[in-house]
């Protein structure tokens, strides 16, 4: 039985702005495995960003609890919460993900720089998870270079490189068609469970869940339907 | 790490950093050359009392350190003479002439320069010999006229004054060279002090019975870290003089003072200008790089290394600028004709470049507060 690496109790955000209250995420529960692979979905204003940006320790939970690998993100200092994000966090955007100066190698070894260490094994690494990821023959390209969904695979390999516990992904395909949405989403699929990562990916295209091991719905900040069973994911797929 | 990102983001592109660069480069042209403008101008005023062999002046008093007003006469020499911690004086006279020679196309205008033989105030000797006496007709030129002409030791040139309203002319032999020491914007001819005073431009004839009298008299003491105590027994010792430094004569020079101020504005403004455009130009720059700054800051890029990478990038395209504006100004400097007073120190230049390389730093600090307080939560379209 794989372990529990992300695990909230009762979080909420509240955004208050003079006597305007807001709840972008009302007391939410949830926890989620090694090795596995979680789409939080949604309409927009549901609160799955807001969500995602508290477990990544970029925002407090104005409420309730959060932990990552057994740490409370909650009792973190500022400085504590940088480090800890390059340490255990892998992140994937969905856009300006990388940094337009560093070529495509540069990017993923990146993590490890931040990191103050990018030894030859961080570098094999680095160059094995971009052939697993087709883009060895794009190692010294520029990101202007390569098309999006290449920057996106780009991205998956950065947020991997650094063996983090936890990957998290905003709107990896919103750039890109639907059948490089599908490569990119399939392909982060399979590392997340190659390398046994808690992975969540805030998405609105519900035909990416079809890649994922549970469904999370959000509306109104509040979990509204979690599905685990493959048949129920794959009809909550159809019926859009 | 700040500097790895920084140099690859200035190296990756190459173009615009190089183009900034030369901003740099013309401003740091512009600010070097009113740098050696202002050198030149001050020095063209004031090299030989800067170089004056003395601690301190003596002038007459009330006539607010003027050296054409000042008069001294013999026996006030002598009072000054026998103050204790002098030790030794010389007797200095100011006047204009134009030096004419055989073979030269041209009369230069010069400064006048009555000295006593083996006292303050006479320059060293490059080449020939000194003045042994105080009358003789014999001269010796200030470097700036060998650069100028071919006047060599052993020539006879001729001085022209004017005498009531009348032009005299003495002829006068070469015997030495000293360096370059110009007083008035005007190159100096150092003349045995009777002989000066003989030939010096007057309104009318002297009748002879007239007192020999000096401009000025260059003290020099036995220890010149006591200026300020054998100041005050000279003061009290001797009537109806007043005394001063060389810097504070220099600053009384007529206009010196104005002229400074003005220079050094216009070279405050520039490195002024210098500052906003680096400032400007980094602010615009990191405004453009929000979205990316948080994206680093989100995958755990501390403020520390994002902002040495903005300082880095700042140090290397000033250094990079700056280093071609002194190269093309010291081009250029080579190609200045003759007489133009632009003049280039080590020290002054130096101080200059040090200015321009801190300038960028310092315009840049704006971006540096800028790109740490890029929110990392941009990277996912939110804000705290």
């Amino acid at each position: 039985m794989s372990s529990t690496v992300i695990e909230t109790k009762a979080i909420s955000k509240i955004y208050q702005t003079g006597e305007m209250v807001v709840k972008a995420v009302d007391s939410v529960s949830m926890q989620v495995r090694q090795g596995e692979f979680v789409a939080l979905v949604g309409p927009s204003g549901s609160g799955k960003t807001t969500m995602l940006a508290m477990l990544a320790a970029l925002l407090s939970p104005s409420e309730g609890e959060a932990f990552i690998d057994g740490q409370d993100l909650g009792i973190m200092k500022d400085i504590d919460r940088v480090a800890f994000r390059r340490q255990k966090i892998g992140f994937t955007f969905q856009q300006n993900n990388l940094v337009p100066y560093l070529t495509v190698l540069e990017n993923v070894e990146l993590m490890m720089q931040l990191n103050g260490k990018l030894s030859e094994a961080d570098h094999e690494r680095a160059l094995n998870l971009l052939m697993r990821l087709g883009l060895e023959e794009r190692l010294n390209n520029l990101p202007s270079q390569i098309s999006g969904g290449q920057q996106q695979r780009v991205a998956i390999a950065r947020s991997l490189i650094h063996n983090p516990s936890v990957v998290l992904a905003d709107e990896p395909t919103a750039s890109l068609d639907t059948e490089r949405a599908y490569q990119v989403v399939q392909i982060f699929a399979d590392l997340i469970h190659e390398e046994n990562k808690a992975g969540i990916m805030v998405t609105h295209d519900l035909r990416m869940c079809r890649y994922v091991d549970r469904v999370i719905q959000m509306i109104d900040g509040t979990i509204e339907l979690e599905l685990n069973d493959r048949h129920d994911i794959n009809e909550f797929i159809s019926c859009g | 790490m700040g500097f790895y990102l920084a140099s690859k983001e200035v190296w990756r592109n190459k173009g615009r950093y190089i183009l900034f660069s030369m901003v740099i480069a013309l401003i740091t042209v512009l600010v070097l050359f009113i740098a050696a403008l202002a050198e030149g101008l001050g020095l063209a005023n004031k090299e030989y009392l800067d170089k004056l062999d003395a601690e301190l002046l003596a002038f007459q008093a009330n006539v607010d350190l003027s050296l054409n007003s000042s008069r001294i006469s013999r026996a006030k020499l002598n009072d000054i003479r026998r103050v204790e911690g002098v030790e030794e004086i010389g007797p200095l006279g100011f006047s204009v002439g134009t030096l004419i020679a055989a073979g030269e196309r041209d009369p230069i205008d010069v400064s006048l320069i009555g000295i006593e033989a083996g006292m303050p105030g006479n320059p060293p000797i490059l080449e020939g010999r000194g003045i042994l006496a105080s009358r003789g007709n014999e001269v010796i030129l200030d470097g700036n006229i060998r650069a100028q002409t071919n006047i060599k030791v052993g020539d006879t040139i001729t001085i022209k004054t004017i005498q009531g309203s009348d032009e005299s002319f003495f002829n006068l032999q070469v015997i030495g060279f000293t360096d370059k020491r110009q007083y008035l914007y005007q190159p100096s001819v150092f003349l045995p002090y009777q002989t000066w005073d003989r030939i010096r431009a007057q309104g009318g004839m002297s009748s002879g019975l007239v007192d020999l009298t000096s401009n000025i008299v260059a003290i020099k003491l036995v220890d010149p870290q006591n200026a300020e105590s054998v100041k005050a027994l000279i003061k009290s010792q001797v009537d109806g003089i007043e005394l001063a430094d060389i810097p504070t004569t220099i600053e009384a020079i007529p206009g010196y003072a104005a002229q400074q101020t003005t220079t050094n504005t216009q070279k405050s403004f520039t490195l002024l200008i210098g500052l906003l455009v680096i400032g400007g130009f980094f602010q615009i720059q990191t405004l453009q790089k929000v979205p990316q700054i948080g994206v680093l800051k989100a995958i755990g890029a501390p403020n520390k290394i994002i902002a040495t990478a903005v300082v880095f990038q700042i140090i290397l395209v000033t250094t990079f600028g700056v280093l071609i504006g002194t190269t093309i100004t010291i081009l250029l400097s080579l190609g200045l004709p003759q007489g133009i007073p632009i003049v280039f120190t080590p020290q002054n230049t130096l101080i200059q470049i040090v200015s321009l390389v801190l300038i960028g730093p310092i315009g840049g600090l704006l971006a540096v507060r800028l790109a740490t307080r890029v929110e990392p939560l941009t990277a996912l379209g939110l804000s705290s």
